[in-house]
């Protein structure tokens, strides 16, 4: 069996090193994996919820979780959205082509700590990948974990990411997937409906589950009340911060959230950390 | 047989007073729906509510040149239905059976004239939709924010 491995990059503070693009899949109109290639001699691991720092040259760096399976090996998964200059040329991008990489940077989901009991694993839009090592990693430990859940929630039907993926995980008597969608149209036979009303008809164990929850901050608020009244105390609600992240080494300040720095104290938080600075306007 | 221990294991009724469990089983039936019938159609007379037991329903609506678009699916243990308690008792939308449905039927009309006799009852009726209307219209809110939309994206 795999241990979830220490982070291990040959430079995570310095230049981007030139990776290789070697495959590149499209999961929905706007969005792409890409699978990228250290330079040759060079070894990366990462534990799941870290992010590396991604550049196509010429447009800048943009943070980017690391959606691929920690334990895997090979070449390693980025899952961006079309949302900008710097992702958009990162889309863009050919199996062949050169990559500016950084990092692993960041804190990862607790998942040692969430031996023995449930595990919810809550996503939604663009969340699905940083919380994908995660549960690559319940998988191949489940007999660590009591009931495993995945919720996720996107716009349509047409933006559902890793589909196939989704079907296989659905298919498993291990594992409760439930899928929502804010509209479809008529044909459309899963569930319309958001996310945070999912909590409630879900079954797992409050007094002892963690949540992981990666999302908008508003549908993370909402989520966050329905645990809450389900019974989930806020030291076992887990999730991602996204804050404008530039330099991932906590020098510029761009991402700041009351006495944290994104890029360094997260993206993983715990709730109780940070739920003060989540509910101020000027924050 | 009456259909009140099996009302009282429906979530939405979870807590009311067993004289009025008694009272509103008295306006039950147990129905079923196969999949792809309906429930309720836009603008037919709502004289009943669902108590789903059972599959999933779909609530959506007819738009010229886009087919029919779901609005809101709901699924065992919700209710499909507000428009018997308030004029002019019309549904609102069409209610179809994605999957097969099994469900308590309430009769509006029934419900609508145990509550006038009893207050009480309607107090403790008004107070379960009025709750759940409150939660149907935070989850609609969220879905007009669009959270996942390109405005809100972050490309994490």
């Amino acid at each position: 069996m795999h241990q979830l491995s220490e982070p291990v990059t040959s430079s995570p503070w310095t230049v981007p090193a030139p990776w290789r693009v070697t495959s590149r899949r499209r999961e929905s109109a706007d969005t792409v994996t890409l699978e990228l290639e250290p330079p040759p001699g060079e070894t990366f691991a990462f534990r799941p919820g870290q992010f590396n720092m991604l550049g196509a040259f010429g447009t800048g760096q943009v943070p980017i979780s690391i959606s691929g399976d920690p334990a895997a090996g090979g070449p390693v998964l980025h899952t961006i959205r079309d949302v900008g200059m710097a992702t958009h040329a990162l889309c863009a991008l050919e199996p062949g082509d050169r990559v500016g990489v950084r990092g692993p940077y960041g804190t990862w989901w607790p998942l040692e700590e969430a031996e023995g009991a449930d595990v919810m694993i809550i996503a939604g839009g663009i969340g699905l990948p940083p919380v994908r090592p995660a549960v690559y990693h319940l998988l191949a430990h489940r007999d660590r974990y009591q009931r495993v859940v995945l919720l996720y929630g996107a716009r349509t039907p047409a933006d559902l990411l890793f589909t196939d993926e989704l079907a296989d995980w659905r298919s498993r008597f291990d594992l409760d997937v439930q899928v929502t969608v804010d509209t479809a149209a008529g044909g459309w036979r899963g569930d319309v409906g958001v996310v945070p009303d999912l909590i409630a008809t879900t079954r797992f164990d409050p007094e002892t589950a963690t949540a992981f929850m990666v999302g908008p901050e508003i549908m993370m608020r909402f989520t966050v009340r329905a645990l809450r009244s389900a019974g989930v105390p806020d030291d076992r609600i887990f999730l991602s911060m996204e804050r404008n992240m530039q330099c991932a080494v906590a020098m510029c300040g761009h991402c700041q959230l009351g006495p944290f720095l994104v890029c360094r104290d997260g993206p993983v938080f715990c709730h109780r950390q940070v739920a003060r600075w989540l509910s101020l306007r000027e924050v | 047989m009456t259909l009140e221990p099996l009302l009282r294991e429906h979530p939405f009724l979870k807590g009311l007073e067993p004289e009025y469990l008694t009272l509103l089983a008295g306006c039950a039936t147990n129905v079923r729906f196969g999949e792809g019938s309906f429930l309720f159609r836009e603008g037919g007379p709502a004289d009943r509510c669902y108590l789903i037991r059972e599959g999933k329903v779909a609530l959506e609506i007819a738009a010229a040149g886009r087919g029919s678009i779901i609005v809101q699916t709901l699924a065992a243990g919700d209710v499909a239905g507000f428009s018997w308690l308030l004029e002019p008792h019309r549904w609102q939308f069409d209610g179809r059976a994605v999957e097969p449905v099994r469900a308590f039927a309430l009769d509006g009309i029934c419900l609508r004239g145990k509550c006038a006799d009893d207050t009480r009852l309607g107090f403790e009726l008004t107070q379960l939709f009025a709750r759940l209307a409150i939660q149907r219209l935070q989850a609609t809110r969220l879905q007009l924010l669009d959270v996942y939309g390109n405005a809100s994206a972050s490309a994490v």
